[in-house]
């Protein structure tokens, strides 16, 4: 087992060994990204910070606690920038091309090498802004923190990107069928945005949308109410119950994809 | 024991259907009709450890499709495949590291990056050591003749040079049984020598077994001495490529250059006269009686030159697969 993992892990460091030599061609970008980084995480805290005026709450979240699950938010993001987006739009171009054909083929785990095949720096600087805000929200606040929390915290944190990664991957799987899904990652994508914010302070409706149909409650909403102390045991609970679901169907899913699979003719 | 066994491999894609124009298109949305189509079908034969068979038939008999069942890409619709005792489309591990498949179509190499790099990634994934990648690809090297390039970005390379790449890529691991799908496609001719002579070289030094798709005739008749000949998904010729070409073509060409010139009626009695231009002709003889009339004809006339020469391969299969004659051959012959 412990031998398994050491060779695992060899491979996946000369992956991101090749892929990083191939981004740092591209030097410039490091810095595009920064700048967007910066822009992006402005413009939200200033839309947040119209939502504020002395004393008022969002959906029953103070301004710094909100500021927690933007942080979040933007951990997500750089997550996104840096592991799914690269890795798994290519699954469609490897289905379309049939050079998925060459994956299949190697004594490597398919689904592993198609999620972590690349690894882009470019999500780096989000990820990092993303704590600092958390951190900066805490401080601010000047809360107690709790291992505990900071556990609990981690821990739905850790969930909430296997909740993201599975449904990620599990729309891609759709491209064995149906080649091009490029608009359903995009439609996940921009779901996303959604959870810059409190899933309480969204209408009824949306609020049971966005905890039962594309859960975006508990990728950020829920993490941060963990970090705050607040989480409810069934929240809790429903997070790791739902992300092993959800990733136990990705691993299933997948398998029962290549049974269809036809690779695209030469 | 045979290395390779397929038994009544069937594959059968159902493909969707669209008519041309405007309606066509929008009823192709709303309501996809589809219709089956029998890729492969029945396909049974065996191939015993070493040997190099060529796969041949024309686009869409079902090549591809076969290689791709008995590599593991795709599961077979029926029938079954075994692959030096493994069941290919479970793709096993200590299967996957057995086989290899090189497509001349499909390039695994990373394009912005020298093919080292993606030596290094397959090296760890085949989890050879350094020490072995170095020696493997050094030795892979000299056999293919190539050094420098490897240094280069593959988009950098000739098409050429990148399919010597691939193929070093596809057999780090060394390998003992390789599927070859048109490993020559858009090679010139040195290119395309260079990597026979590689393939019957790698057959030789690791006793590989190696099946081999080419529209090139000159890969299957100098790398195979028996050939599978595929057509609308049906195997209807699996033997000796010499016996076939016996069988398809009867006769032989003989040209025949005389000092003398002399008149076509004496020369009509031993073949068919093909070309008669003054001290020149070439005849078509059957070949059971080819050394007597050659015979008689080294007796009776004086000859300058003589050659006897099969008729080119690829005119006979192409007018095999273009008639369908499959009746006039034996299988299994």
């Amino acid at each position: 087992m412990k031998d398994k993992i050491i060779t695992t892990l060899k491979i996946l460091f000369s992956f991101w060994k090749t892929s990083i030599a191939i981004d740092m061609e591209y030097r410039l970008n490091f810095f595009v990204e920064i700048v967007s980084v910066i822009g992006n995480l402005s413009g939200s805290i200033f839309v947040l910070s119209l939502l504020f005026g002395p004393n008022t709450t969002l959906g029953g979240w103070s301004w710094n606690d909100s500021l927690i699950i933007l942080g979040l938010y933007t951990i997500l993001d750089g997550f996104t920038t840096s592991i799914l987006q690269p890795n798994l739009s290519r699954i469609v171009r490897h289905v379309q091309n049939g050079t998925l054909d060459f994956v299949l083929l190697k004594p490597f785990k398919s689904q592993l090498w198609l999620s972590l095949r690349v690894i882009s720096p470019w999500g780096i600087p989000a990820v990092i802004s993303g704590f600092i805000l958390i951190a900066y929200s805490l401080a601010v606040n000047s809360r107690m923190i709790q291992s505990e929390m900071i556990l609990l915290g981690s821990l739905m944190l850790l969930s909430s990107l296997i909740i993201l990664y599975s449904l990620w991957f599990l729309l891609s799987t759709l491209s064995i069928w149906f080649v091009k899904v490029w608009n359903t990652t995009e439609v996940l994508r921009s779901t996303l945005v959604a959870g810059r914010y409190p899933v309480s302070a969204y209408p009824n409706f949306l609020r049971i949308i966005f905890t039962f149909v594309l859960p975006i409650a508990f990728l950020t909403t829920v993490p941060a109410e963990a970090i705050l102390g607040g989480v409810s045991n069934v929240y809790f609970i429903g997070s790791l119950v739902f992300s092993i679901f959800l990733f136990t169907s990705s691993i299933l899913f997948w398998r029962f994809a290549l049974r269809y699979y036809t690779s695209a003719s030469s | 024991m045979s290395i390779i066994t397929a038994r009544s491999l069937t594959k059968t894609f159902l493909v969707s259907t669209k008519k041309p124009g405007i309606r066509g298109t929008l009823r192709h949305f709303f309501a996809r009709s589809f219709s089956r189509v029998e890729a492969v079908d029945c396909v049974e034969f065996d191939i015993e450890p070493g040997e190099i068979v060529g796969f041949i038939g024309p686009n869409g008999a079902g090549k591809t499709t076969t290689l791709k069942m008995l590599c593991g890409l795709i599961h077979p619709s029926y029938g079954q495949a075994l692959v030096d005792g493994d069941i290919p489309h479970l793709r096993h591990s200590s299967f996957l590291k057995k086989i290899t498949f090189v497509m001349g179509q499909k390039q695994q190499l990373i394009w912005d990056l020298p093919p080292l790099d993606s030596f290094k990634v397959n090296a760890a994934v085949y989890g050879l050591t350094d020490l072995e990648a170095r020696k493997r690809i050094h030795e892979l090297a000299n056999m293919l003749d190539i050094d420098d390039e490897l240094k280069r970005p593959v988009r950098k390379l000739s098409l050429g040079q990148r399919m010597k790449a691939e193929l070093m890529a596809s057999l780090l691991h060394r390998p003992s049984v390789l599927f070859l799908d048109e490993p020559t496609l858009g090679l010139d001719v040195n290119a395309q020598i260079r990597i026979r002579e590689f393939l019957s070289d790698y057959n030789k030094k690791f006793k590989a077994t190696i099946l081999l798709t080419s529209h090139y005739m000159a890969d299957i008749t100098s790398l195979s001495r028996r050939v599978i000949l595929i057509h609308k998904g049906k195997i209807f010729y699996d033997g000796d490529l010499k016996k076939l070409t016996e069988s398809l073509s009867p006769s032989r060409s003989v040209n025949i250059e005389f000092h003398n010139i002399y008149p076509r009626q004496e020369l009509e009695q031993y073949g068919i006269i093909e070309e008669y231009q003054n001290s020149y002709v070439r005849f078509l003889i059957p070949r059971e009686k080819l050394s007597l009339s050659l015979t008689s004809i080294l007796n009776r006339f004086s000859v300058k030159d003589l050659e006897v020469t099969d008729l080119p391969i690829e005119l006979l299969i192409s007018e095999l697969f273009k008639h369908g004659k499959t009746q006039n051959v034996n299988i299994g012959s």
